[in-house]
């Protein structure tokens, strides 16, 4: 009973040349990732070039129990490397991948820029954007801290970009938004059980998702998805959400995203891909939004939410809540439930506050592990303090200390919501550059919580955590990268001397492959010829 | 859902608190003052693009997930 569970965050940036609207963004978010790609001086990590390994993907897998047809899907829904491109290098064909594979992936197609990092992550290119998949961590705070090693990286190929002549400048946002119509994601991944039926997992996290933003929002100047109307908003993504429930991304977002590609043993494990949430730079925004999901995730499978506080909150109007509750800074808005209530987002909270509280209680009562005991107390405290005033909550809410930065000068210059100066604001917030960014100006003043020293920090930029499977990645790319031809979030595959074909190692475990697992075998084996061995018993 | 304030769990009430995770400053800092707010505003003004509604303008993004 506890916030202990494998998650991973996916980060799609919004990136742009200055003066320069018209630039080719997926030019420029290939240049960024083989930027961070290539051997550079310098401290920072060693990328290497292994391929990203397709085999076990499958987007077009639907949890309700059914796979969308590949001809009938939108080509922005086809994410496992068999479009056009992918099948022209290949021939046609989809087998084990091989070196020559791997250079024209990396040399002839933007839109297939990747790295596989040391730090167990992927940094690739998705859509239009440069994106950031951290490793598997297994507590909120690791993913605060690889979340945050991600917007280092980042950092890091901007400059290096900036410094290569003959590039633009780029300049990098951690947000979700242009406020002109276009979104992007900030995805979060959760390993669940197989044997929770997907209905429950709709019916209890769709009010939850619906209310989370008062927490986990990261608010936005402009209402509407091209922020037709001038206003502040709770939440960057809301308006984008269009359905319920459904396995699209990119289109008539769902509020319950029914993606159903494990990455993982696909008859114990489901991922639960959340597809609602917002980039956030407050480091207890995203340790909320990580810890206070597993914290439900934990109940709902262990059928502790079928009764009790969070029981029988069905809401009306799923959509038309979610977009009412992020257009109401206040907090005050009623959301109409099914039975006829209506409660407050942060009263639907609290319901599932007090859900998750009791459940830990009354499973592991005063055992409970502190990561969980730091998530329900500040989950608790920020609750307490919304109802009473958001503005207590700005060292800690993305939403609430950007709102008292774009209050604070429409009352100093005058300015109306739609005045230019305030979407800058919105805008700059998550420049992940220190000395542009503005959450980075609040954070030098001291007047944002953080959470994750610097140093761990910066050692997360080259090394993966050390308990999922992403440690076993990561060490294979740090101390094997030139015979390692690919790999993926289930699979690691070396192409070593003597053997004629690529050797895939399978990763279907997210809990094995930890440094306890395989740290040893990996300490004796000095190359990765000894490690094949070792691991296919000579 | 009025009174809930009653029906949380009291559940840490005998426990040692080992963690105490809110920061005090948490709310001390919270009343802006004038001066707060002015020091800050000058601070953001100096690295807050000057031409804003150009900035704006110029971010155009291509859809994503």
């Amino acid at each position: 009973m506890s916030v202990r569970r494998v998650t991973g965050l996916e980060t799609e940036f919004g990136i742009s040349v200055p003066g320069d609207p018209g630039a080719n963004p997926v030019l420029l978010s290939a240049q960024v990732v083989n930027a961070y790609a290539a051997p550079a001086a310098g401290t920072m990590s060693k990328a290497l070039r292994a391929r990203w390994d397709y085999e076990d993907e499958a987007p077009l897998r639907d949890a309700r129990g059914f796979e969308v047809d590949r001809a009938r899907a939108h080509p922005s829904q086809l994410t496992d490397g068999r479009g056009d491109a992918a099948r022209a290098r290949s021939g046609g064909r989809r087998s084990a991948p091989n070196a020559s594979d791997v250079v024209a992936a990396e040399t002839d197609d933007p839109t297939m820029a990747n790295v596989i990092l040391t730090n167990g992550a992927r940094f690739y290119v998705d859509h239009a954007h440069p994106e950031y998949s951290s490793p598997e961590v297994l507590t909120p705070r690791d993913a605060v801290r690889w979340d945050k090693a991600g917007e280092r990286i980042v950092l890091e190929a901007l400059r290096r970009v900036g410094a290569t002549p003959g590039l633009a400048a780029v300049t990098i946002y951690k947000n979700n938004t242009d406020g002109k119509g276009a979104s992007y994601g900030t995805h979060e991944n959760y390993l669940m059980d197989r044997a929770t039926p997907f209905a429950d997992v709709v019916r209890h996290l769709t009010p939850f998702f619906v209310s989370r933003q008062v927490v986990a929002g990261a608010g936005r100047v402009g209402l509407g998805q091209d922020s037709a109307t001038a206003g502040f908003q709770v939440s960057q993504r809301a308006d984008f959400f269009e359905v319920e429930v459904g396995l699209e991304t990119t289109m008539k977002r769902p509020i319950i995203n029914t993606r159903d590609e494990p990455h993982a043993t696909a008859d114990k494990y489901r991922r639960l891909h959340v597809i609602i949430g917002d980039a956030t730079m407050c480091e207890v925004a995203t340790l909320l939004k990580v810890g206070t999901t597993s914290l439900v995730l934990d109940a709902l499978e262990a059928g502790a939410l079928d009764a009790g506080p969070a029981a029988g909150l069905l809401l009306a109007e799923p959509v038309r809540a979610l977009h009412e509750v992020s257009h109401d800074p206040s907090l005050t808005h009623l959301v109409r439930l099914r039975d006829g209530r209506r409660l407050t987002a942060v009263q639907l909270q609290w319901a599932y506050f007090e859900a998750a509280a009791a459940f830990v209680a009354d499973r592991t009562g005063a055992d409970t592990d502190a990561d969980t005991r730091e998530v329900l107390e500040r989950w608790e405290s920020v609750l307490t303090r919304l109802e009473r005033d958001p503005f207590l909550c700005a060292r800690e809410l993305d939403w609430v200390a950007k709102l008292r930065l774009l209050e604070a000068y429409r009352s100093r210059d005058g300015l109306a919501w739609d005045h230019a100066r305030l979407q800058a604001v919105d805008l700059q917030w998550s420049d992940v550059r220190p000395e542009k960014g503005l959450h980075h100006k609040l954070a030098q003043r001291g007047e944002v919580e953080t959470l994750v020293a610097e140093e761990h920090v910066r050692h997360a930029v080259d090394h993966p955590p050390e308990d999922t499977r992403a440690y076993f990645r990561g060490e294979c790319l740090a101390r094997y990268g030139p015979r390692v031809a690919a790999a993926s979030w289930d699979s690691v595959i070396f192409d070593v001397a003597g053997r004629g074909a690529l050797q895939r190692v399978p990763t279907l475990e997210p809990l094995r492959g930890t440094r306890e697992h395989v740290g040893a075998l990996l300490d004796r084996c000095t190359t990765a010829e000894e490690l094949v061995a070792a691991l296919t018993g000579g | 859902m009025p009174g809930h304030e009653q029906q949380r769990p009291s559940r840490r009430e005998d426990e040692p608190d080992e963690t105490p995770v809110v920061p005090a400053q948490a709310t001390a800092r919270t009343a802006d003052t004038d001066a707060d707010v002015d020091s800050l505003l000058d601070e953001i003004d100096e690295v807050l693009e000057s031409n804003s509604e150009e900035f704006v303008r110029g971010f155009v993004q291509k859809g994503g997930q």
